[in-house]
Order: structure tokens, then sequence, then C-alpha cells
């Protein structure tokens, strides 16, 4: 855009950018408050109400959420769903993408159609439900990675993405004897490591975020990942139901405790994101143009 | 002469089509292993997508877990029947449809809105620091989202409150009065969402020819002329497109966010069919009746993406399929 230097071009201009950064803090400001209180003590976020920067620093509520083995336990669930479902998922995703990709498939049509139809119509909740239960998954961790371990969302784009590398690159490996194994492996997917990445990190922020799932197909409160036992913590125990609370009996956790599990649940994203930031800007926009 | 020419005219189809059925049958083979890359995710689809799909007839039955759809007993439209002459259902009807509206009617402009802002702004470096914090919302799962806001909003010590406290109001029960409960349920949809949607529309707003601008600007036009008639008539595909997957999705987008909002003490406007489905299906057993209402739900979101995606390509748009 072509700098406008009249006097309402430059009052629009501030105007904008006033509005924006105001919109951005707003943003981050409620998760600065929430890290910032996680670092303080009880006593002083209670007194300077709003903490950006606690003045009193303390580790306690973390302490206390790492004296058991639940907050642990819960972190090694969620970090081996996220591991093993982002690998099962860009495996079974890559493959469907790249067959559905390749112009000379008889019958892709069929295939691409029945994957769109998905997104449109569903069975629902209790039927799926069902099948699962019947495959004997109820109460195992494949429950939580196997029946969401492909979307279709992600596989359009990724298609979208193998559609576009020149079909001269594939021509030329299959003179030189690659079958279409070693095509994608060695050629397709070195070439796609932007969509790659971005949809791996589609794929690991939805295991991480793993709620819905567990909460169908989890009785066992040891089987738990991270996002589950947030709930209990922070939103069941906020003052609610008297019913609802951990126990009934046990008071709800302080503030700062309930500060610390949240930022425990985030941390890993946030840990990802600058690295992967570039990259998936990048992918989300060509899967977007095309779908 | 002229019999043979008749003869091989009418022979030539024929053996063009064995031809061709030969040429596909060599294909196939050639790519074998494509189709054996694409079986894994097939069979995905078939178990986990169509498998369901079909379970969906457990809602004309009553169900028996025990007996499976086979063994139950048909029951024709009852459970249907029952979804209408039920008060508590018309009432979760509403509650959709207004969680639905609140989705397209105020959530909706918002990316669009943040997107033309983002696309004003002079600098780079600010540019990329604003999409930056505004995209972090998105990758918190709704437990986050949620978990922050009431650990913000809560009665003992939530900053709001003391806020509130701090100006001379009243504390407000944000978490247990019925009438903050959409208030709130739109703000951590903005919160978590807007700034996530406005990728695709700053994607399309950076493929319009930068000329038209500058005829514009020969024109006379001003900064806000040249948002009205280049950058939105240039993004209204985008912009209709969207619309469309937002109203067939709107009504599944609620379980996990609205399931973490429910109490006892906001059910009477909270209660949507998601959350519904899941308590009266898996909590109380009422698989056929809640199957029934899911049913009911996945269809009229397939009636409405029809029907908005045929009105859009009428109106001369591309429209989603």
């Amino acid at each position: 855009m072509v700098e406008d230097r009249s006097f309402t071009g430059r009052l629009f201009a501030a105007l904008n950018f006033t509005l924006l950064a105001i919109i951005a803090l707003i943003t981050v400001l409620p998760f600065i408050h929430v890290v910032a209180g996680s670092f303080t003590t009880s006593a002083e976020l209670a007194a300077s109400k709003f903490v950006l920067i606690p003045k009193v620093w303390s580790f306690e509520a973390y302490k206390f959420i790492f004296s058991t083995n639940t907050i642990f336990k819960a972190m090694g669930v969620s970090i081996g769903v996220t591991l093993v479902g982002t690998l099962v998922s860009m495996f079974l995703t890559s493959l469907m993408a790249y067959g559905l990709a390749r112009r000379d498939l008889d019958g892709r049509k069929v295939v691409n159609f029945m994957v769109v139809f998905t997104m449109l119509f569903h069975g629902g909740l209790i039927p799926t439900f069902l099948v699962v239960k019947e495959l004997g998954m109820i109460d195992t961790y494949a429950a939580l990675i196997i029946p969401s371990a492909i979307s279709a969302f992600n596989m359009i784009i990724l298609k979208n993405f193998f559609q576009n590398i020149p079909e001269g690159l594939e021509e030329s490996a299959k003179i030189d004897g690659c079958n279409d194994f070693g095509i994608l492996f060695k050629i397709v997917l070195p070439l796609s490591m932007p969509a790659m990445a971005t949809i791996s990190l589609f794929y690991a922020v939805t295991y991480w975020n793993t709620y819905l799932t567990a909460i169908l197909y989890l009785d066992d409160s040891a089987k738990w990942p991270i996002q589950v036992l947030l709930r209990q913590i922070v939103v069941l125990a906020s003052g609610l139901d008297h019913s609802a609370t951990l126990d009934g009996v046990v008071p709800p956790p302080d503030q700062t405790i309930k500060m610390a599990v949240i930022v425990v649940a985030t941390l890993p994203i946030l840990m990802v994101y600058p690295f992967l930031q570039k990259h998936f800007a990048k992918g989300a926009l060509l899967g977007s143009m095309k779908g | 002469m002229q019999e043979v020419t008749a003869q091989a005219s009418t022979a030539q189809p024929v053996l063009e089509a064995s031809k061709n059925k030969n040429e596909v049958r060599k294909r196939i083979w050639r790519n074998r292993w494509l189709y054996v890359m694409i079986a894994p995710g097939l069979l995905y689809f078939i178990i986990f997508k169509y498998l369901p799909m079909y379970g969906l007839i457990i809602s004309f039955q009553d169900y028996k877990p025990y007996n499976g759809i086979m063994g139950s007993n048909w029951v024709g439209m009852k459970h249907f029947n029952r979804l209408f002459s039920e008060p508590d259902f018309l009432n979760i009807l509403k509650n959709t449809i207004v969680l639905f509206g609140l989705n397209i009617f105020i959530y909706f402009p918002i990316p669009i809105i943040l997107a033309l802002m983002l696309n004003e702004l002079r600098g780079n470096f600010f540019k990329r620091i604003f999409q930056s914090l505004l995209y972090i919302p998105h990758f918190m799962s709704w437990v986050i989202v949620v978990s922050i806001s009431f650990v913000m909003v809560t009665m003992d010590g939530g900053i709001i409150n003391d806020l509130l406290v701090f100006f001379g109001f009243e504390k407000i029960n944000f978490l247990l009065n019925p009438s903050w409960f959409r208030p709130m349920y739109i703000i951590q949809v903005i919160w978590r969402e807007a700034g996530w949607g406005t990728i695709i529309y700053l994607a399309s707003i950076a493929a319009i020819d930068p000329g038209l601008y500058e005829a514009a600007r020969m024109d006379g036009a001003g900064r806000l002329r040249q948002i009205w008639h280049i950058t939105i008539p240039a993004i209204r595909g985008v912009i209709i497109t969207l619309f469309i997957l937002k109203i067939g999705s709107v009504l599944d987008l609620g379980f996990e966010h609205v399931y973490l909002l429910l109490n006892s003490m906001n059910r009477e406007v909270a209660e949507i069919i998601d959350t519904y489905v899941y308590t009266a299906g898996l909590r109380q057993g009422q698989f056929s009746y809640s199957t029934a209402i899911g049913f009911f739900k996945s269809v009229i979101g397939l009636i409405l993406v029809m029907t908005v995606n045929k009105i859009s390509k009428k109106m001369g748009e591309e429209g989603v399929y």
C-alpha cells in the first residue's frame, strides 16, 4: 500500500494503528495476567489485583501442583498422545492426500466426494460412540487417536499442496525406476515441508487440546490427559455447584494454583508456536486459497 | 464397399470400448501402489464416518446395546414424534439457534473488519507483530479459554469483579447468572477465533491487483472509499464461501465450549442440541432418542449448506462445491 501523506490519510493511519494495538493488547493481557499470577503468592495476587510482573516472586503454586503425581501423569498422557497421534495422523493423511493428488488415478473423484461429504453430514455423537465401543477402544489411549486420525480438512489442504508440485518431477523419478512410495517419500514430501509443518502443527494442537474424546471414551480418571484435569481443577471448582467441587468437601484451590495449572496446560503450545509460526501462516494461506 | 464401412463404423466403438477397458485396467495396475496408499485412509473414513451414518438407523429403533442394531425393535418415527412434542426440546432448539445467530451476526463480521484494518497498516513489522499476537488464542483449547476467563471473572479474587468493586459497582456472579451466559460465550468465541479468522481474508486481499488502488487514487478516492469500492468487492467471494461454511458448521461448533460453560444455574439458556445429546444419550442411556436429535441436527445442517450454496451460485458466486 502506497503511503497517503494527506492529513486525513495520516489521521486514519494513526487511528487504525492505535485501535489495532489496543485489540492486540486485549488479546494477550488475560494470558499474561494468568502467567504472572501463577508466579506470585495468593496474598500478593489479592492485594495488587492486576499483576503483569509479579513484585513478589513465588513458585509455591508450581511446587504444590507438582507435589503429587496427578499433573505429571496427565502431562505424560498428553505428550504421548500428541507425539504418537501426530505421527499416525501425518502418515495416514499424507499417504491418502498423495494418492488423491495424482490426476491419473481412476476413482479419485468418488473417494474425494466421500471425504468432502463427511464434512457436510455425519452420524453424530452416539453412533460414533457405539462404533468406538464395538471396536473395544473404550478406556484405551487408542480411542484418543484412531477415531480422529484423519481430518478431512487437513487432508484436502495437503492434497491441494501436492497437486501444485510439477508433474515433470514425478515423471522423471518414475523413469529412473522409482515407484509411487519412492516418489512420495523422496521427492514430494521433501518439497512439501511448509505444508507438512503446518498440518503437523494443526494435528499436534488438536491432540494436545484433546478434551471431548477423552471425556467420551475414558472412564478411568488415571488415563486423563491434562485438559480434562484442567477442567476438573479450574472449571468445576470455580464455585459453580457445591456438588461439582473436587470432592464436595475439599475447598476450591487457590487462584494461583488454578493459574499455574492453566500455564502448564498451555505452555507446550506456546513453546512450539514461534518455531512454526512462519511455516503455518504460509501453509494455511496455501490451503485456504484453494480450499 | 459401403457395407464394409458401415460395418467398420459400428465395430469401431466396440473395439474402442474394449481398448479403453484394457487401458483402464492397465492404468489401475500401474497405479496399484497409489491404491495401497489410499486404502488406510479410505478405511478410516468408512469405519469412523460412514459406519456411524449407518448407525443413524437406531433412531428408528428402541436400541438396546446388548441386542445390537440387528436385534433391536423397530419403532418408526416414535423418537422424532417425541422430539417435537417435548417442550424441553423446543427450548434447546431455541438456545442452539440463538448461539448460531450470535456467531453469524456478531462474530462473523469481526475477522473481516480486523483483516481490513491489518491491511491498512503501513509497516510490515507491526503488521506481523499484531498478527502473531492475534493468532495465539486460536491454539488454546476451549478448556484453557474457559479456565482463563473463569479465574478472571470469579467472585472471589477475580480481576473483573475486583475492578467492578474498585469503580464502585456491585460484584456480578458471571458464572451462575443465566443472563451472562450468552455474552460470555460470544466474547470467548471472538477472543479465540477473530484473529485466526483474518488469515484467509488477508490472503485474498493480498491477491488484489495494486493497479486498481492506483486508479482509484487517481480518481480521488480516499482510504475508506478504496476499501469500500475495491477491497470489499474483491473479497466478496471469499466472504460468501466462509459464510456458507459457517452456516453449515455452526450447529456443530458448540459442544466443548458450551459444555464447559454449562451448569445447573444457566441450563435454561445454555443447554444446546449437542450438550443435550451427550447427557441424554451417554449419561442417561437414551441412545435412540438422542441419536434422533443428532440426526435431526445433521439433516438441518446439510439442508442449510445446500440452500445457501444454491443461493450463492444463483447470485453468480462460486459456492463451496
